[in-house]
């Protein structure tokens, strides 16, 4: 065999390979769509958004306190960990790029982005359920916020260091002291990549279901009080799917499904977001 | 005997700076291992101007690497000064010092003087975005911001100015013209600046340094990256300049130099070898080194 078909078959081999592995996770991708759009659509009605999730024995009932409670712990989360993400991250990419304290941030923020999510729900029930004596909105917005942090931090250092030197370069060489220059050339021309990492982490804690069980809790009523339990999608889905009544069981398909659209629609608005424009 | 060696002779009766920039260049020759003593020594143009950048002595560091040999010359002012040399010969570490842009990487760091208008810029207390303000850069790479074309060129301005909307319409006009880029642009001023070609960019990227109205104008391989019609526009364009600028510019191609300059510095591995104006250099220069470069023999 001459060098030039040993070559080609070996490209023939690595690209059928490549090929029947991506099909191979694809397939469980759509498969588990698949599974949750024949369970989860045909329970999509008026019911879900207006009633409040069901008791025991009750015959009709919704998502409506799950999904907003859902809405308002997302937020509140996304709302305290975003800023500080993107502060630190800042830190990191600009202020400290060549401090040694750099280094030891950089490292424990990635052991945080790979934190079992229940280690930071039993941590932020020590540090706040207890003392406050109740679960509470709050510290599931807390919880959430803790594992928003690591994404966005990682997430802003990337997209400031993508920024060539040469930019920050030329703004110096205009005279601008080092704050003007990232809040308007870095950040400005990192501001798409950083959106996107905040979309990217809002897609993380909409499903998390761990961190919550131990601060927000749930909530069978509607409650718009943050110093209370509060509904929310991923312990219905939780305790709904082991509960004994199939109207449950049909409730924790339609939120599931209501969850993934939701991540699917963010992943999508973070391609709109990363898209070359001209 | 070479030409170089009788140019060396003939200097006798020449200044005494002519005579200095002999000796300093027949040691560079020698191998330039002794430099003991020759803080003091200064390359001089021969039709001395008045000066605006005295450099004194400076050498440079990356980190542990002396990239800079006690460097000494004078940049008289409106005039074009180029630097030529082999790659890594140091001359834009040269340029790089004249607006301390070094200052933004830690482990890099400059001793001796370079006095700017007699004030020595490589002072600890000395006001560094003050400095770059009156020493505009212009780099190899167009580099224009993420903004529109008319916040380019604004985005300097503010820094230092308080301007009225139609004065700032005004200087933005004033620097697109400055940089032949105004017909060009004038109609789409609030589009992005990356919509520009590579050869627009590099003139929105002088009209965004010359808006600030600096003294001086340091341009380090501005037309590298570019065709050879955009690059004619932007030596037209320094030889404007330099009726209200000094210009130091760093440049690969020697015929460039030859363009647009009045004085020529030839450096080679971190060493001044030699500074003379630009015909003198290019037709008979006093070094081997300086010769054996301009005719291509090595470099």
């Amino acid at each position: 065999m001459d060098i030039y078909t040993r070559r080609r078959t070996i490209n023939i081999i690595n690209l059928t390979a490549s090929v029947l592995t991506t099909l191979f996770g694809l397939f469980f991708l759509s498969w588990l769509l698949w599974v949750l759009f024949q369970q989860g659509f045909s329970h999509f009605d008026w019911n879900l958004l207006t009633l409040d999730t069901p008791g025991p024995g009750n015959e009709t009932g919704g998502l409506r306190n799950a999904i907003v409670g859902s809405l308002m712990l997302t937020g509140v989360g996304v709302l305290i960990g975003a800023p500080v993400g993107v502060l630190a991250g800042t830190y990191l990419a600009e202020f400290g790029r060549y401090a040694t304290i750099s280094h030891a941030v950089r490292f424990i923020n990635d052991v945080l982005l790979s934190a079992p999510s229940i280690v930071i729900g039993v941590f932020v029930y020590e540090i706040m359920v207890i003392p406050m004596g109740n679960f509470s909105g709050w510290s599931g917005a807390v919880a959430l916020s803790i594992i928003v942090i690591p994404v966005v931090v990682r997430t802003t250092e990337d997209m400031m260091r993508l920024v060539p030197d040469s930019m920050r370069e030329a703004a110096a060489a205009l005279g601008a002291p080092q704050w003007k220059i990232i809040t308007s050339v870095v950040l400005k021309a990192a501001l798409n990549g950083i959106i996107t990492g905040i979309l990217l982490a809002v897609a993380r804690i909409a499903g998390e279901t761990a961190p919550l069980l131990f601060t927000a809790l749930n909530n069978q009523f509607f409650s718009l009080n943050m110093d209370g339990p509060m509904a929310n999608l991923p312990v219905m889905i939780f305790n709904f799917a082991m509960g004994p009544y199939d109207n449950w069981h049909d409730l924790a398909w339609a939120g599931s499904l209501l969850i993934t659209l939701t991540v699917l629609m963010l992943n999508i608005l973070t391609r709109f977001f990363l898209r070359p424009k001209r | 005997m070479t030409q170089a060696d009788t140019m060396t002779l003939n200097t006798g009766n020449d200044s005494s700076a002519r005579a200095a920039l002999s000796l300093d260049v027949s040691r560079a020759v020698k191998g330039g291992r002794d430099r003991a003593g020759g803080s003091n020594k200064t390359s001089q143009p021969p039709e001395p101007g008045p000066t605006k950048i005295e450099v004194k002595g400076l050498n440079f560091h990356y980190g542990k690497f002396h990239a800079l040999h006690d460097i000494s010359l004078r940049i008289p002012e409106r005039k074009v000064t180029a630097f030529i040399g082999p790659s890594g010969c140091g001359k834009s570490t040269l340029l790089r010092t004249f607006n301390r842009i070094y200052d933004l990487y830690p482990g890099q760091r400059a001793s001796g003087e370079i006095l700017l208008d007699g004030r020595n810029i490589l002072d600890r207390r000395e006001n560094i975005n003050k400095l770059r303000a009156k020493v505009g850069m212009v780099f190899q790479k167009p580099t224009p911001f993420p903004m529109s074309i008319y916040d380019n060129i604004a985005f300097g301005v503010r820094l230092y100015e308080r301007l009225s909307r139609r004065d700032m319409d005004e200087r933005v006009e004033w620097a697109l013209k400055k940089a032949a880029l105004w017909d060009e642009v004038k109609t789409i001023l609030k589009q992005s600046g990356k919509a520009l070609s590579g050869g627009q960019q590099q003139r929105l990227c002088i009209a965004r340094a010359v808006a600030v109205k600096p003294e001086v104008v340091l341009l380090d391989e501005p037309a590298s990256a570019l065709d050879p019609i955009s690059t004619l526009k932007i030596e037209e364009l320094v030889s404007e300049l330099k009726d209200s600028y000094t210009i130091a510019i760093v440049t690969h191609n020697m015929q460039q130099a030859a363009r647009v300059s009045d004085h020529t510095a030839f450096m080679y591995l971190g060493k001044l070898i030699e500074f003379n104006d630009t015909g003198t250099l290019f037709t008979n220069p006093d070094a081997k080194q300086t010769e054996d470069y301009i005719t291509g023999r090595f470099g």
